[in-house]
């Protein structure tokens, strides 16, 4: 079972969502602010962290950006919705993923349980490594390269590279690519999909502002190439 | 927090208000100013103009009737008449009198008895009346000279008399008379003339006057509704929520009085109504306040939920009901909580719209699929395939699952929605079997926390789901309606612009 980092201020909060993620036999460790959070990670060595957005001095932008300073760990906000400012600033931060609160135990796990799995291998072996322009991608080994040089992507960009270039040229929707990459219901926040491909664009394409891997069709959607 | 109980009409475009042209008065204000100016110009042009006209009149014809009684008398009294009148001397008599005519020619004529004579080829005139004969003769009185205006086929005459007397040395100084009367008949026409334009000039003199009237009076009406226009402005621009509207206020009439008076009703006006938004304001920010400091707690709560209802089975009845209700209680208190936060952000207009092009039916089906409402006993789906449209995909799952779960709860199975395309506008109906909604109820479905029944202390969702919808829908620039159908149940139509 996943191990979890929680920072969450409230201790209510943080009480009722340790007891609930451990009842369903997640190992939690918690955290009262940003900095004993971080201070947690090199220790308690997590799968994934569960952040929220409101902290007493760091705030939890700040901990995401020093998180993906040195990992690609997943990242998980917790947030209320209504603060739809910061939840944009927390996605260009590099968090995977948003739940809003109150939630439910069984939300919050489907979210975990979501951004950790891995994205199903299509079938057929095919070659462990593809290439595509400049880009090597290995489904197997979860790896992308640019130029022989390895790229750090964090999960969602992982797996949404992974999903489009499985069909290249083939348009995705925003709803789509939702329901198939974070598994949210169709009709969740577009914003995730545009944050995620805007990172990823600024680590995989020569100019961010001229993409040539994820492009984007006006009205419709995203699609890998063609190049 | 019951406020805004707005019918689905008010949300379509309210921009058909037409500016009102300013009405053409027939008798405002400055027609009856300059009408009154006019009438007293003309009354008194009139009557100064009537008095004038009866004083030089009479000044006129008494010169002329004096002159000409003078005159005649002067011509009889040295005549030398000898009784018995003969009719040859009386003539020649009357012939050289007739010469002497003043101040104007005249035609004169002799009576005596029956004897007839005059100046001209008639021996007597129609125009000398029986009265004039009568006062000549001095039948009743003594005889005397007399004079009269008579008009005979709109020529005016003057008919003057004087009867011949002689004296009596016994009776020295006593005149009797001889029963001999000399009439003179003289026209007046130039009398009547000079009297004609005395009439033109007063009135040429009445008409500029008249005109001259209309100056002062337009100036009058001018200076009384250039400020009354300005109120009407104002007063407009009041009306349409410019509450700073205010009036330049000058002079000390009446007017500017009332301009003054405006000002400061707009003023206190201002006023209270900024007080009243304040308040309103207080109170929404409060009811967002309250739901956002109730959320963290609930998150704290809602959290271990779950375990809750796990280990209920493990306690004693009573223990493990009054666990139960909290557990499901905690959930809806989650539901009504984010209900109220969302309305919250719909009141303080934070709600945003995050529109992206969708398949329209594509979008239905998948909120009946999210909600399991797949049963076609339940939930039948008649969805127009390949409409796009640009909406907010969330919104509109909101929208649509409130309308088919509120016609689950209060209408009947089996609810059918039916998306079509309507020109350029997307039309989302949702309609039950139900025993459809009572008019009184109707106009008030979209209210929040609207209980149809008072003895039904709580809805069994929110309160605030239709609400909610209503304010989606609007912030997508589009309408919904609440009807009945006419085969019985209760329909919703959504139209949004694509």
């Amino acid at each position: 079972m996943p191990r979890v980092l929680l920072i969450e201020d409230d201790p209510s909060v943080r009480e009722g969502v340790e007891l609930g993620l451990r009842r369903r036999g997640h190992t939690v460790r918690t955290a009262p602010t940003g900095e004993a959070g971080l201070a947690a990670l090199g220790e308690f060595r997590p799968d994934l962290v569960l952040l929220d957005l409101m902290l007493p001095g760091m705030n939890g932008v700040q901990v995401c950006h020093r998180v993906r300073e040195t990992s690609q760990l997943p990242i998980i906000m917790l947030t209320a919705r209504g603060d739809d400012f910061d939840v944009v600033i927390g996605l260009e931060a590099g968090a995977d993923d948003y739940i809003v609160k109150p939630a439910r135990t069984e939300v919050i796990e489907a979210r975990i349980r979501a951004v950790l799995r891995r994205i199903e291998e299509p079938s057929g072996g095919r070659p462990g490594i593809e290439f595509h322009g400049e880009l090597a991608i290995d489904r197997a080994g979860l790896t992308v390269a640019k130029a022989g040089e390895r790229l750090a992507l964090a999960p969602s960009e992982m797996k949404l590279l992974l999903h489009l270039s499985a069909a290249p040229e083939q348009v995705f929707s925003r709803q789509q690519l939702l329901e198939h990459v974070w598994e949210h219901s169709y009709h969740g926040d577009a914003r995730l999909v545009d944050a995620c491909v805007r990172r990823l664009r600024n680590k995989i394409e020569d100019v961010p502002g001229e993409p040539r891997y994820i492009q984007t069709l006006r009205g419709f959607g995203y699609r890998f190439g063609p190049l | 927090m019951r406020a805004c109980p707005a019918p689905a009409e008010d949300a379509g475009p309210r921009r058909a208000r037409r500016r009102r042209a300013p009405r053409p008065h027939p008798f405002g204000l400055r027609t009856r100013l300059v009408l009154a100016f006019l009438l007293v110009a003309a009354v008194g042009c009139g009557t100064t103009a009537a008095l004038t006209y009866r004083a030089a009149r009479n000044a006129i014809l008494e010169q002329t009737q004096n002159t000409a009684v003078s005159a005649l008398r002067d011509q009889v009294d040295p005549l030398r008449i000898d009784l018995p009148v003969q009719t040859g001397t009386l003539r020649d008599a009357l012939l050289s009198i007739a010469r002497q005519g003043k101040p104007r020619p005249w035609r004169v004529y002799a009576e005596y008895g029956s004897l007839r004579v005059s100046s001209t080829d008639r021996p007597t005139s129609s125009v000398i009346t029986p009265e004039l004969r009568a006062r000549a003769l001095g039948r009743g009185t003594t005889p005397h000279s007399s004079f009269q205006r008579v008009v005979k086929d709109g020529t005016p005459y003057l008919t003057v008399a004087v009867p011949a007397v002689f004296r009596t040395h016994a009776t020295q100084g006593t005149a009797q008379p001889t029963g001999l009367v000399f009439y003179a008949v003289m026209e007046l026409d130039e009398e009547e003339a000079n009297i004609e334009a005395m009439v033109a000039a007063a009135r040429d003199g009445a008409l500029p006057a008249l005109a001259v009237a209309l100056i002062p009076a337009l100036l009058a009406a001018r200076g009384v509704l250039r400020p009354v226009r300005e109120l009407r402005r104002a007063a407009r621009s009041m009306g349409r929520g410019r509450l700073d509207t205010r009036i330049h206020a000058k002079g000390s009439d009446e007017l500017a009085d009332l301009a003054r008076t405006f000002n400061e009703s707009a003023a206190e006006l201002e006023r209270s109504v900024a007080e009243l938004r304040r308040a309103e304001a207080r109170a929404r920010r409060f009811a967002a306040d309250v739901s956002h400091e109730l959320r963290t707690p609930l998150a704290g709560m809602l959290a271990v939920t779950e375990v809750l209802d796990e280990d209920a089975g493990t306690l004693d009845s009573d223990t493990a009901r009054a666990v139960r209700l909290i557990s499901a209680e905690t959930g809806r208190l989650a539901v009504l909580v984010e209900d109220l936060m969302e309305i919250s952000r719909f009141d303080a207009r934070a709600a945003e719209l995050h529109s992206d092009e969708v398949d329209a039916a594509d979008c239905v089906r998948k909120t009946l699929q999210n909600r399991h409402w797949t049963d076609p006993a339940r939930v039948v789906a008649d969805l127009s395939e390949g409409i796009r449209a640009r909406l907010d995909p969330r919104r509109f799952d909101v929208v649509v699952a409130n309308l088919v779960g509120n016609a689950l709860r209060h209408g009947g199975a089996p609810v059918t929605v039916r998306v079509y395309a309507e020109g350029d506008t997307l039309v989302t109906e949702v309609a039950d079997q139900g025993p459809g909604i009572h008019p009184d109820v109707l106009p008030h479905v979209f209210d929040r926390f609207y209980k149809a029944d008072p003895a039904r202390t709580r809805s069994a969702g929110s309160g605030l789901g239709l609400a909610i919808t209503l304010e989606n829908v609007r912030l997508h620039g589009g309408t919904v309606e609440a009807a009945n159908r006419p085969g019985g149940g209760a329909v919703f139509t959504v139209r949004m612009p694509r």
